[in-house]
């Protein structure tokens, strides 16, 4: 956390309320996100318990298991979820707008231009926290090798149709979520932590209820009274008033009111399998579908309240404008969707348990790129992430004292202006460092010639910067109009670059070294987990 | 005439008149342990513990109720499959030692398993040593859960390990059952590392165990973290090496400041008893300092209520460690807010002039500024480039 970031904490304690933490919003927002609240049965892997999902803030589907340990249940709950994910995934898949890739002709192995679609649009999942981006993931990878009966007519318990297929979807979703930056599963309390700071921990800033509070309190309460009694708070039947967002449960929730619940729908389900005649049988299910429907209330009444927290986060989020450089992070994310989408069509298999040394290595990199992309972009939409780093040494800003023509030697000589630069930050400018400003959205290269002495009685403090612009001038010898500072503008270098560069590139799968376990072979057909005796619950 | 009284006894005396008379000790677990070793510096964590007070009631008492509870369903489920990894005499979870951590060593065909009850902790560990003592060599002998002592900070904790493993060459192996998923080989780090500290506070005592054997036998330092496969509940098992962990707590346990210290500072009279008066209870508590940080709220049951004090005192802490390392000698938030307004503090002082430097900024890009424009009137552009907000484009 730099120092800024801790003065608006400091700020918001002793305000009681979040201070802003950027001027604009970094990440995209959908016009019709997905939202999805999931709750999970304590001790279990990847049981769901139910879930809120959908695209308006209205009408949300409640989808509950009403008894966790069922495999069927639990089957019949991720279909009723494919149901409704995947429609709205194949809604962005379709509509296409045609684009440029560069590929290496396999033929030649010259980098080449390639047509290819790019789909419009992408679908946005928001889940409330952390803890769902993980849940989602896992559900994803308890579904995604599942084998359909169409798929293996042999196979024990097949997964109802479309079901692999949402867990291939969530995989990808939940991997898609590690890249810095990304916007198709967001976590509602990652987005609005990073746009607020609340005077409390970032520990704490994990709990939605909590950190909405700080962020727009109530009327005539303070955001660290409202954030204490989301915390806290609790009913004549020590139940909390504000449930957490989950997938977690209050443990409190579990054995004081979905335990006897579940009791309850399992003895009803027990009479109803022993019932002799039908009119006995039409009365017992009457009493399973109470107890079901019960079950339905208690989920409802613990998603509900998040459901309406992540939409009031989308309205603070919305209220904000968005960041120049969102847009293009966006179109990453398309074509990451339709990346994925175009594997789905072609038949892909879905993807392996642990990824190849290669997989692995591009994976790693490409998400320390777009971290480093992510913050060279942020602090160039927004000053207050820039006095971020002005203050850490790694930018400055002031004002332009002199300008100075001066030429390249060579040839032809190129104009190489010498820029003096007043500012009061203090920047760790190396010998010869290279700084960059943006122009026109392009990143303009100079040099750090010297310090140049302000001893003339100047009455303004700060050091004055000797810099040596280097490009974006034009080919002719007088530098194009407006591309070089003019005395007494304000300009803005970094001494990071604007622009990341790939890596060097990793060699193929199938000349992966010794050092790395060697190349992987062919790909075999990832089995399904095997289903044991001890499973069947 | 009385008996002369021992340190020792003396010391159990005084805990036991701060837990409060007929309130029974509550015994120190591994977890409670790993977190102490956590937070070495706070004293009340110290002292409640050391005295057995039972930090759940006392926080109900105090009006800052804990939050920690643990659902049924985790609890049958974690159960079973402790039951399911041990049934059969061990023989699945001694197949799992033998293949992940001792693969040189005869498979284990069959296995002893000692009787290891007897009559309260301390019967119980005497039981256990001897259980190790007796242990024959050549052959494997599974714990079920065995119970250890160590000392922490002068009065001694009770640990009950799930099992402890001897294998055929005498060395001993600590086995820790989670009911959390080993998914395709790799479990949430966060509940790895934890198991791993706790599981680090067992070797701790194992090997005063051993230290009192000849010859002393070798306690592992590897240990077997038992878990279930994927979304199964069939055991699959991974060895974690808990050198780095065993270190840490050693040297944590050995800084704790030892509790007739603190004990001897406290005011006579003072008492924790859940059943008295909460201003009592409160004076009682406050007597002793506490070193609050936002990570105690995952592992103490006092931490609403430290939070709560810590927050009225202002304290930089309560919003992180992290920012209280930032900020110099500063330690309250209305402190670094003056520094940083330049109201008070010696503008030599680094943390001040960075703190200065950083709210400058901070209002300069937020556009609260109107210095910046006064200063400089001839801008021919308009504020908001005189702000330089829009500069960096």
């Amino acid at each position: 956390m730099s120092l800024i970031t801790t003065l608006a904490r400091l700020e918001a304690v002793s305000t009681g309320r979040a201070q802003p933490a950027a001027t604009v919003r970094h990440r995209h927002l959908s016009d019709h996100p997905l939202v999805l609240v999931p709750l999970t049965t304590a001790g279990e892997a990847g049981a769901p318990l139910g879930a809120l999902v959908g695209t308006d803030r209205d009408a949300p589907q409640l989808l509950v298991v009403p008894q966790p340990r069922d495999r069927d249940l639990r089957f019949a709950f991720l279909s009723e979820l494919a149901d409704i994910v995947l429609p709205y995934v194949d809604g962005y898949a379709e509509s296409v707008e045609a684009a440029e890739r560069n590929e290496t002709d396999p033929e030649t192995g010259k980098r080449v231009k390639v047509e290819v679609e790019l789909c419009a649009d992408a679908p946005q999942l928001i889940v409330p926290s952390r803890a769902g981006v993980d849940f989602l993931r896992l559900l994803g990878r308890s579904m995604r090798f599942r084998r359909t009966a169409e798929q293996d007519p042999e196979t024990p318990y097949p997964a109802p149709p479309r079901v692999p297929l949402l867990g291939r979807w969530l995989t990808h979703f939940g991997e898609r979520a590690r890249m810095p930056g990304s916007s198709l599963l967001p976590a509602m309390t990652d987005l609005l932590a990073r746009h607020w700071s609340t005077g409390q921990s970032t520990l704490e800033d994990q709990h939605l209820g909590a950190l909405l509070a700080w962020i727009d309190p109530p009327e005539g309460r303070s955001g660290a009274e409202a954030a204490l009694e989301a915390e806290l708070a609790r009913d004549e039947q020590g139940q909390l008033r504000h449930p957490p967002a989950g997938p977690a449960t209050d443990p409190a929730f579990d054995n004081k009111l979905l335990a006897p619940a579940f009791e309850r729908y399992d003895r009803a389900r027990t009479a109803l399998h022993a019932a002799e005649d039908g009119l006995e049988a039409d009365d017992r299910l009457g009493a399973l579908t109470a107890a079901e429907e019960e079950i339905r209330g208690l989920v409802l009444s613990r998603t509900r309240p998040t459901w309406d927290a992540v939409w009031h986060g989308i309205d603070l989020l919305r209220a904000l404008p968005e960041g120049a450089h969102v847009e293009e992070r966006w179109t990453r994310d398309r074509w990451s969707f339709t990346g994925h989408r175009d594997r789905v069509t072609a038949g892909e298999p879905p993807q392996p348990r642990r990824d190849d040394a290669v997989t692995a290595a591009n994976k790693l990199a490409s998400r320390e790129r777009e971290q480093a992309r992510l913050e060279a972009q942020e602090a160039l939409d927004d000053p207050l992430v820039m006095a971020g780093r002005r203050l850490a040494g790694e930018a400055f800003a002031g004002e332009v004292t002199d300008v100075v023509m001066t030429y390249s030697e060579g040839k032809r000589p190129s104009p190489r202006p010498l820029v003096t630069v007043r500012t009061e930050d203090r920047p760790h400018l190396g010998e010869r460092a290279k700084v960059y400003r943006s122009l026109g959205g392009k990143p303009q290269s100079a040099e750090f010639v010297g310090y140049e002495d302000s001893a003339e009685g100047s009455p303004e403090g700060g050091a004055l910067i000797v810099l040596k612009i280097l490009d974006k001038m034009g080919r002719g010898k007088e530098p194009e109009a407006g591309s070089v500072p003019e005395k007494g503008d304000r300009v803005c270098f970094t001494l990071f670059e604007h622009e990341q560069r790939g890596g060097a590139k990793l060699p193929e799968p199938e000349d992966t070294p010794w050092t790395h376990g060697g190349p992987p072979g062919e790909a075999v057909q990832e089995t399904a987990d095997p289903v044991t005796p001890e499973d069947v619950l | 005439m009385p008996l002369p009284r021992t340190r020792g006894t003396a010391l159990r005396q005084r805990l036991a008149e701060l837990r409060g008379p007929e309130v029974p000790a509550k015994a120190l677990d591994a977890r409670a342990l790993a977190a102490l070793a956590a937070n070495p510096g706070c004293k009340r964590r110290a002292i409640l513990d050391g005295a057995g007070v039972n930090k759940t009631a006392l926080a109900s008492a105090l009006g800052a109720p804990s939050a920690f509870g643990q659902s049924q369903f985790a609890l049958t489920r974690g159960n079973a499959f402790e039951a399911k990894v041990k049934a059969d005499g061990g023989a699945e979870l001694l197949r799992l030692v033998h293949e992940r951590l001792d693969r040189g060593a005869e498979p284990p065909a069959e296995a002893e398993v000692p009787d290891l009850t007897a009559i309260g902790p301390e019967g119980r560990t005497a039981r256990t040593a001897l259980a190790l003592r007796e242990a024959t060599a050549g052959a494997w002998t599974l714990l079920d859960h065995p119970m250890l002592a160590l000392d922490v900070a002068g009065s001694p904790a009770f640990l009950e390990p799930d099992a402890v493993v001897v294998h055929p060459d005498g060395s001993w192996t600590v086995v820790e059952i989670k009911s959390f998923p080993l998914l395709d080989g790799s479990a949430d780090p966060s509940k790895v590392g934890a198991a791993a500290r706790q599981a680090a506070v067992y070797v701790l005592a194992l090997e005063e165990v051993a230290a009192r054997l000849d010859p002393a036998p070798k306690v592992r330092h590897r240990v077997l973290l038992v878990c279930p496969k994927d979304f199964s509940n069939l055991p699959a098992a991974s060895a974690v090496d808990i050198r780095k962990q065993r270190a840490v707590t050693a040297r944590q346990l050995a800084r704790l400041t030892r509790i007739e210290d603190i004990a001897d500072t406290l005011p006579e009279g003072t008492c924790f008893a859940p059943d008295l008066p909460a201003a009592e209870l409160t004076a009682a508590v406050e007597s002793v300092p506490a070193t609050y940080a936002p990570e105690c709220l995952s592992a103490c049951e006092l931490a609403f209520h430290c939070r709560d004090r810590s927050r009225a005192e202002g304290a930089v802490t309560s919003l992180g460690r992290s920012v209280r390392a930032e900020l110099g000698g500063l330690t309250t938030v209305e402190d670094v807010l003056a520094a940083a307004r330049g109201e008070t503090g010696d503008p030599d002082d680094p943390a001040v002039a960075a703190l200065r430097r950083a709210a400058e900024l901070r209002s300069e890009a937020l556009g609260a500024r109107p210095e910046v424009l006064r200063r400089r009137p001839e801008t021919p552009e308009g504020p908001a480039e005189a702000l330089g907000v829009s500069a960096c484009r």
